[in-house]
């Protein structure tokens, strides 16, 4: 190696050390004020203090909100990763007149402002008097989760050797033990990966579910909203602590895993 | 039928019923669009096209032109700051390395706009982290204004691009075939004459692709201009918020979120010809 070299890649890494600084440092930051000892958002903290952690899980607007966003999560991650998974074997494998309408609606949610997704499900909510309620928040999330399943399952789908199917089929499986024994196994990783990214989606939602959710109904992100318009202590600090650190750790076993590189489908190695 | 393609009709009746459920939604927001404001009230009048006259003021123009900027720095930004990321990557040669960049640069993808927004919330205030480390560097004496501005925005914004871009940055350059550069290389070329005649144009269509989707997902950007803009900085989606809860004008709320479609859909159209051109000179040079 020459100094040119050596000098240019010193360089290189430089910047590269410098902008994930710029990218990570407001999660440094938020963790570390979560455990300011008083109302005061120091950073470096004052002291150690974990009673925003205490206040964070006990005031009863989180509460509730928190139970609102298993919910959703819960049901709308899980319906997505059944309509993703079926919608991406349908078009993986059939052509059908109106496939491509189809598609286009399936996907649109990826592309389509959240606000006005949001904005439309408040007002077919209310034209059919569901005003607010699960029912509408669910099918908002559903759709809005939905295509990154669909593509993880593809991704899977289009890794598998159509042979395995084939050789069970020839030997007289039925096609729903091929589907059971051997097509689900194989896209299972898919299956999971989407339905993993899906709930993490779900639970961060913000902008679409401002307009479909009431103050009953409201989910954590929406919470967090209208904590933050309010008050200025380092409760919503504590709050992000905990989904910053349990989404990165489930980032970091999913990369384990399922290899990340893999699903984003950047891996040349 | 049902022998040769199985599961066809039991997959394909769940996919049909949530499109059509998602139609009807959208379909409502442009029949909102069409229909009378009744002041002070939530209820709505008849068939009118007032609503799209409306929005021909230098306000609603403003606000557009407002997040068109707004959107065109974040992405061009982000792509300045992303490159160096992808390339990293992509090509370090420690697996560990790779590693912790993925998830260093993929995460905060997923921890949400409001954990984001009121992160920045921290950093960018008055007494925030900036502010606190220029006083006690002597640089500054008081506070320099960074929340409530067009920078402030931009600076939250352009983080929140990044892992995006990061993704499709580092797709294009892991799909680059390096004999190219070996060959130039090997021809005398010099490291930077490699870079930026062989890597950077081989990686146009994933420059561009990340341009335009990081500029179509930045136009319809809310909590990041809400909190950070704090009302003083307005992007379109804030002002169908605005006209939505507090003016309960939701036909032109309604007029609005079209329009914000409109602008997604088109940005989106304008790269798939920009691409295809792009592929084709690409292809007859």
């Amino acid at each position: 190696m020459s100094k040119g070299t050596n000098m240019r890649s010193t360089l290189f890494w430089t910047a590269v050390v410098a902008i994930l600084v710029y990218m990570t440092l407001p999660a440094v930051v938020v963790v570390a004020t979560s455990f300011n000892p008083t109302e005061v958002m120091a950073f470096p903290p004052n002291g150690f203090s974990l009673r925003w952690y205490e206040k964070a899980l006990t005031y009863p607007d989180f509460q509730v909100a928190f139970k609102n966003s298993l919910i959703v999560m819960g049901v709308s991650s899980t319906l997505a990763m059944l309509l993703g998974s079926s919608f991406a074997y349908l078009i993986f494998h059939y052509n059908f007149r109106g496939r491509g309408l189809l598609e286009a609606a399936l996907w649109s949610p990826l592309i389509v402002p959240h606000f006005t997704t949001g904005f439309g499900f408040l007002l077919l909510g209310s034209h059919l008097n569901l005003t607010q309620g699960f029912a509408v928040i669910v099918m908002a999330h559903l759709l809005l989760v939905t295509p990154f399943v669909t593509r993880a399952v593809f991704v899977s789908l289009s890794n598998v050797d159509p042979n395995y199917a084939r050789a069970a089929a020839n030997l007289g499986a039925t096609p729903t033990r091929v589907m059971v024994k051997i097509t689900v196994p194989l896209i299972l990783p898919g299956m999971i990966g989407g339905w993993l990214i899906a709930s993490i989606l779900s639970l961060t939602e913000f902008t679409a579910s401002l307009y479909v959710t009431a103050s009953r109904t409201q989910t954590l992100p929406v919470a967090m909203y209208n904590y933050i318009r309010e008050y200025a202590d380092p409760t919503i600090s504590a709050i992000s602590a905990l989904l910053i650190l349990s989404t990165t750790a489930i980032m970091i076993i999913a990369n384990h895993f399922l290899g990340l590189r893999r699903i984003l489908g950047i891996d040349n190695g | 039928m049902t022998r040769q393609r199985p599961f066809f009709v039991q997959f394909l009746v769940p996919a049909v019923l949530v499109a059509v459920i998602f139609a009807a939604a959208m379909f409502n927001v442009l029949k909102y669009s069409f229909l009378e404001f009744v002041p002070g009230s939530l209820n709505v009048g008849g068939f009118t096209l007032e609503n799209f006259t409306r929005i021909n003021r230098p306000i609603y123009y403003w606000v557009l032109l407002d997040t068109f900027i707004l959107s065109f720095a974040t992405a061009f930004f982000a792509l300045l700051l992303s490159y160096p990321i992808s390339f990293a990557l992509v090509r370090a040669e420690r697996n560990w390395v790779r590693s912790v960049l993925v998830v260093l640069a993929i995460t905060p993808l997923f921890t949400g706009e409001i954990v984001r927004t009121y992160s920045w919330m921290l950093v960018l205030g008055s007494d925030g982290v900036v502010n606190t480390a220029l006083k006690s560097l002597g640089i500054i004496d008081r506070s320099v204004p960074i929340m409530y501005t067009r920078v402030g925005v931009v600076i939250a914004l352009v983080q929140f691009a990044m892992p995006v871009m990061i993704i499709l940055l580092a797709t294009a350059i892991s799909q680059i075939n390096r004999d190219c550069e070996k060959a130039a290389a090997n021809l005398g070329a010099t490291p930077n004459t490699v870079f930026w005649w062989v890597t950077i144009p081989l990686t146009l269509p994933g420059i561009l692709s990340g341009f335009v989707v990081v500029f179509a997902w930045t136009m319809s950007a809310f909590s990041t201009p809400q909190l950070i803009g704090g009302g003083k900085v307005l992007m379109i989606s804030n002002v169908v918020y605005l006209q939505g809860f507090s003016s309960f004008n939701l036909p032109f709320a309604a007029v609005l979120s079209l329009v914000a479609l409109v602008a997604a859909l088109g940005s989106l159209a304008l790269m798939k010809l920009l691409t295809a051109r792009l592929e084709q000179n690409m292809a007859t040079s």
